[in-house]
């Protein structure tokens, strides 16, 4: 479903993804850990097509066509989403506005006939329950005066919502009490499907307790220096990330 | 003594004879009482002549267009508008109270009076100084003062029509009442000087709708509209002021509230007509546990130049007071906000706060943006901000991962901005309006 190979990107002048290589494939879920700093969020944010970052080289393939070429509504349209790590404030129109409006755009993109608000709210129904909410929340204005947890949840909702194929989770579960954890991970569990698939990225490994991932890697200094099964996440819990990097120093 | 020798020169001159003329005729119409009051205007239009860019208060506002130019005096349309054409300005519900000014003048056909609680007295401004309504004497030209504007001395010295309302205490206007100031093609060339009196008593609730509206786009006339609003004691009021001239029109407005203890008045005002057009909005907090919020959208495109002058004066102590307008500017339009907070040494324990923020769609539109906190009073909290910025990179780049494309993202947020003040209006099928009226502007989804 994804390629990435030998991704390069800045923020600015300074360069923060390294040459990055990745393959995810449909029904996987990937978990991408590392120190704060070490450009996982970046990595997260490129995918989506974040206009602060500039790719300076490589390639990203999604379902076999260029991603860096699209733009990030043509992104999602094709199916990718990003549950930002700070989800953005937009007071003055409604969380239902919002995200009908993307759903519309996304029917549309599908040549599908776009839904009114009352067909919206009844298929809102089923996914709101995903994300144990009633629907008040969806008469407030977009995660404006949310919670740092109801943030979280509505971009899970939002996932929920926009289906999309590829799904990238940065950092949903920082600055999260154990029950919005829990419904987070429960929202991205009901969603895994045999032909989509999630990339998580993480600093913590705990979120991996209740999201199962098929691979762990590792990203330090822009680049990946480990990749393995689950029990990676649990190395890196008990020994911290000073014991990679030490690693990584001494292979190079 | 009128005649020459006012700084406002020739032109200030053909208002002075214009006033001589009025009051040898039957045209001079009113009780007594407001003669003098006329009169002491005219005297004061006549020392000052217009502002001109060296005043403080019109310093970034060209009033050289109004102050240039020969308005006649409108007399009301030859032929009266439809309800049809009138009907785009209407919303709300049909048993609605909806008085109609046409080109200056009450038109009777297009009114309509809705049910009234008892001693409510809702009607036009002619009529009641016919019959010298209810706390006509009391509160009319009593509030506004003709030596703060030049167009205030205008327009109590030539006013003859405008919308009257008296609510009596406890009692509970059920249904807003709305005022619309219709300018057809009749009006070009024109100044009318619409006059408005509301008067709450205490304990009692009542929603105010001004809407100042054209049949005839692309007509230029000239608006001098002032309302006087009396809030009594613990009485809750919300005004709301919807300015679409033309857009070839200039639009003169100034709002005086007189506020006694315990009451809460809330203004909502939508500019988004006329070349130029001034509102000054002034609320003075005369008793305590006021509580004041005023709320103001400004959309400008073209050379259109957007005005907004607040002041706010807390005379008393435990008042509070809460501002927030917002801007959305075009094409190489200019908007000017200039915020006044004045805390008396009396008024402590004030609680104020102000903000204007301005969204710039183009490079070429500009904002003069000014609060003025002037705080005698040591044990208040009393804050103020301003921002002048365009739309959000990360907001634009979040509504377009979801699916949202570039345009429409930025309509979006635009549409975002505006609703958010829009959205503190209490009232639903006015914010409705506001929202279609915003939308329609803007274009946006």
């Amino acid at each position: 479903m994804l390629e990435i190979r030998g991704l390069r990107a800045n923020a600015g002048e300074k360069e923060i993804l390294k040459g990055i290589d990745l393959t995810v494939n449909a029904g996987e879920v990937h978990a991408v850990m590392g120190p704060n700093g070490s450009g996982k969020s970046t990595l997260a944010q490129v995918l989506a097509g974040h206009p602060a970052y500039e790719v300076t080289s490589g390639e990203v393939l999604y379902e076999g066509k260029d991603l860096l070429d699209m733009d990030p509504e043509v992104r999602a349209q094709a199916g990718v989403f990003l549950a930002f790590q700070y989800p953005v404030e937009i007071p003055g129109i409604s969380n239902a506005y919002f995200l009908r409006a993307a759903y519309n755009e996304i029917r549309k993109s599908k040549g599908l006939e776009e839904v009114d608000s009352m067909d919206f709210l009844d298929l809102l129904e089923d996914k709101l329950r995903l994300v144990e909410w009633g629907p008040e929340i969806m008469s407030r204005a977009v995660n404006s005066g949310f919670s740092g947890g109801e943030k979280k949840r509505n971009e899970i909702l939002q996932m929920a919502v926009l289906e999309p194929k590829l799904a990238i989770l940065d950092e949903t579960d920082s600055g999260l009490d154990i029950d919005a954890l829990r419904i987070v991970a429960g929202g991205v569990n009901a969603l895994r499907r045999p032909e989509n698939a999630t990339i998580i990225v993480t600093h913590y490994q705990r979120l991996l307790n209740y999201i199962v991932p098929d691979q762990v890697h590792v990203l330090c200094g822009g680049r990946i220096v480990k990749s393995g099964g689950k029990d990676l996440a649990l190395e890196l819990e008990a020994k911290g990330y000073e014991w990679l990097e030490q690693e990584v120093g001494a292979a190079s | 003594m009128v005649g020459a020798g006012g700084r406002g020169g020739l032109v200030s001159d053909a208002y002075l004879q214009e006033f001589g003329v009025r009051s040898g005729t039957a045209t001079a119409d009113g009780p007594e009482w407001l003669e003098p009051l006329r009169r002491a205007a005219i005297d004061r239009f006549a020392a000052t002549g217009f502002p001109t860019s060296r005043d403080e208060e019109w310093r970034f506002t060209p009033v050289a267009p109004i102050a240039q130019g020969r308005w006649r005096q409108a007399a009301g349309s030859r032929q009266t508008i439809t309800r049809g054409e009138l009907a785009p300005f209407i919303f709300g519900h049909p048993e609605w109270t909806t008085l109609v000014f046409v080109d200056g003048a009450y038109s009777e056909g297009l009114s309509s009076i809705g049910a009234l609680s008892k001693g409510v007295r809702v009607g036009s401004l002619s009529e009641a100084l016919r019959n010298n309504g209810p706390g006509l004497e009391k509160h009319l030209a009593r509030h506004a003062p003709v030596d703060a504007s030049p167009f205030t001395a205008l327009s109590t010295a030539f006013m003859r029509d405008g919308g009257f309302v008296y609510v009596p205490a406890n009692t509970d206007l059920t249904s807003p009442i709305h005022l619309i100031f219709v300018a057809t093609a009749d009006a070009g060339g024109t100044v009318s000087h619409p006059r408005n009196l509301v008067v709450v008593g205490a304990g009692s609730r009542a929603s105010i709708i001004e809407s100042y509206v054209t049949v005839a786009e692309g007509t230029g006339y000239w608006t001098n509209a002032v309302t006087e609003l009396v809030a009594g004691p613990n009485s809750w009021i919300e005004h709301t002021r919807i300015q679409r001239e033309s857009e070839s029109a200039h639009h003169v407005g100034l709002t005086q509230v007189e506020q006694e203890r315990d009451s809460h008045y809330r203004s909502f005002s939508l500019a988004m007509g006329g070349a130029l057009a001034r509102h000054n909005l002034t609320a003075r907090l005369n008793g305590e546990n006021v509580e004041t919020l005023m709320y103001g959208l400004y959309l400008t495109r073209g050379d259109q130049v957007a005005d907004n002058h607040t002041a706010i004066h807390h005379n008393q102590p435990n008042c509070r007071s809460w501002e927030v307008y917002k801007g959305v500017l075009d094409g190489r339009s200019r908007a000017v906000f200039n915020g006044k907070v004045f805390v008396k040494p009396e008024a402590q324990k004030t609680d104020a706060k102000q903000t204007n923020r301005n969204l710039l769609l183009s490079d070429t539109a500009k904002v003069n943006t000014k609060p003025q906190l002037e705080i005698f009073a040591d044990d208040v909290k009393c804050t103020h901000g301003a921002t002048v910025g365009r739309l959000d990179d990360v907001a634009l780049f979040y509504a377009r991962s979801r699916g949202v494309p570039a345009d429409k993202a930025q309509l979006l947020l635009t549409y975002a901005f505006a609703a958010e003040v829009t959205s503190e209006v209490v009232l639903e099928p006015v914010r409705e309006e506001l929202e279609r009226l915003v939308r329609e502007r803007l274009g946006a989804l």
